[in-house]
């Protein structure tokens, strides 16, 4: 794989992205954790499809949010879910989301320097309540209230953390996440499709919704005009 | 981007490290702490690549913690010191070097305070005062100018703020919260966490 990558690279140094370009965004408030990601998979300037899965239901407490090269993601999400599946098997308690984004951590690592491409989010809630994990292909593992990533998450970033307040009703902070995916995608080229949210309580995780990007930033226009 | 600086007194070490986690342009963290604690009386501060900081800070605090449980005693800051620089040199010319910036600061019953610069080609030099980061070209020649060996914990808190405040004048990122450590014969002692309000 090294020696392929290496191969892509043009003079210039830009690498060849095989699939790249998604804006993802998780934070915690005061009813738990929101994860919204949009769904576009690119492949250079191809769109290679509109709708696209970004979030990885790891166990029914437990999900993986996926940017960078999609295959990466895919690959080493689904063998980090088979290993919290055996961890609870073993040790007849359910994995920590720090022990989870831990072991994906330590995956990334051993691969380090060799082309991975991952940014991902662990979001969960365990017996210490609910924890985000950024984890990336650099071996970056940062525990935290609110992270974006992908290439729109510089404008997703503008929106939360203005419209953040730790005490938001459920509807707002459902608002506010998809407020962050439609303004990112719109000015992000490599960000689009729908917004996928999902809501993690103390009881698991629940699917809020699947809304266009282009229709819900209509509607928000037509409330300006 | 990241900024170290650790001031050794008569029978204290007293260290501060930046609270910013970055990622290119974006602060992914406002609180993230710098400092490994290696056993009692020795904290390792670490900054450089994503992921070689936490990797080979944890090795080091986990084979610190293990000598400590096969001897029944602990390392002292130098042993610590050398042991860390030791590691950074084998791995320096293999296929994975760790491209880390560290101070090791630490107290010694025997030979009292010791604080210990080491930079990722495996230098290893024990200073009465050091500095890591862009902020260590402004801030160097503060201590240089007020540094006295015998000075106390006071003076040597004054320095760090005069430090911290020519950060904020000078540099052009915004460090705006500081985790400040002070290690003497009691242990490690959190001390307020300097903070700089907005400019």
């Amino acid at each position: 794989p090294v020696g392929f990558l290496k191969s892509c690279n043009t003079e210039g140094g830009a690498r060849f992205e095989l699939h790249h370009g998604t804006t993802t965004l998780s934070f915690k408030f005061k009813h738990g954790v929101i994860v919204a990601v949009d769904s576009r998979a690119s492949t250079g300037s191809y769109i290679a499809t509109c709708e696209y899965n970004k979030v990885i239901e790891i166990n029914p407490y437990l999900l993986g949010t996926m940017s960078g090269s999609a295959a990466d993601c895919k690959y080493w999400e689904r063998l980090l879910a088979k290993e919290c599946r055996l961890y609870r098997l073993r040790n007849n308690h359910r994995i920590s989301v720090a022990a989870a984004s831990k072991l994906l951590c330590n995956m990334m690592l051993g691969y380090r320097g060799m082309g991975l491409s991952v940014g991902s989010m662990i979001c969960g809630w365990d017996k210490e309540g609910p924890g985000i994990y950024y984890v990336d292909d650099n071996g970056n593992r940062l525990s935290g209230r609110m992270f974006s990533t992908g290439s729109g998450s510089n404008y997703a970033y503008g929106v939360l953390d203005s419209g953040y307040k730790e005490d938001m009703t459920v509807e707002e902070a459902y608002e506010l996440g998809r407020r962050g995916i439609v303004h990112a995608t719109h000015r992000d080229s490599y960000s689009g499709g729908v917004v996928n949210m999902y809501h993690i309580q103390e009881d698991g995780w629940i699917k809020v919704c699947k809304d266009d990007v282009s229709e819900l930033l209509h509607h928000y226009k037509k409330g300006m005009f | 981007m990241e900024y170290l600086i650790g001031i050794q007194g008569p029978d204290f070490v007293l260290v501060a490290a930046d609270n910013v986690a970055a990622s290119s342009i974006i602060q992914m963290k406002h609180d993230y702490d710098k400092m490994f604690k290696l056993s009692e009386k020795i904290l390792l501060l670490c900054v450089g690549e994503a992921g070689d900081t936490v990797q080979f800070a944890e090795y080091i605090q986990k084979n610190v913690q293990l000598y400590k449980m096969r001897n029944g005693y602990e390392l002292s800051p130098s042993a610590a010191a050398n042991f860390t620089r030791k590691n950074l040199a084998d791995y320096l010319r293999s296929r994975t070097p760790y491209h880390v910036n560290l101070l090791l600061a630490g107290y010694d019953d025997a030979d009292g305070p010791g604080l210990f610069y080491m930079d990722y080609l495996s230098s290893l030099a024990k200073a009465p005062f050091a500095a890591h980061g862009y902020g260590a070209f402004l801030t160097l020649s503060i201590l240089d100018r007020d540094y006295k060996p015998d000075l106390t914990r006071e003076e040597a808190m004054n320095i760090l703020r005069k430090c911290v405040e020519e950060l904020n004048k000078r540099f052009i990122l915004n460090l705006h919260s500081f985790n400040v450590r002070l290690i003497d014969k009691d242990g490690i002692h959190d001390m307020e966490k300097l903070t700089v309000g907005a400019k």
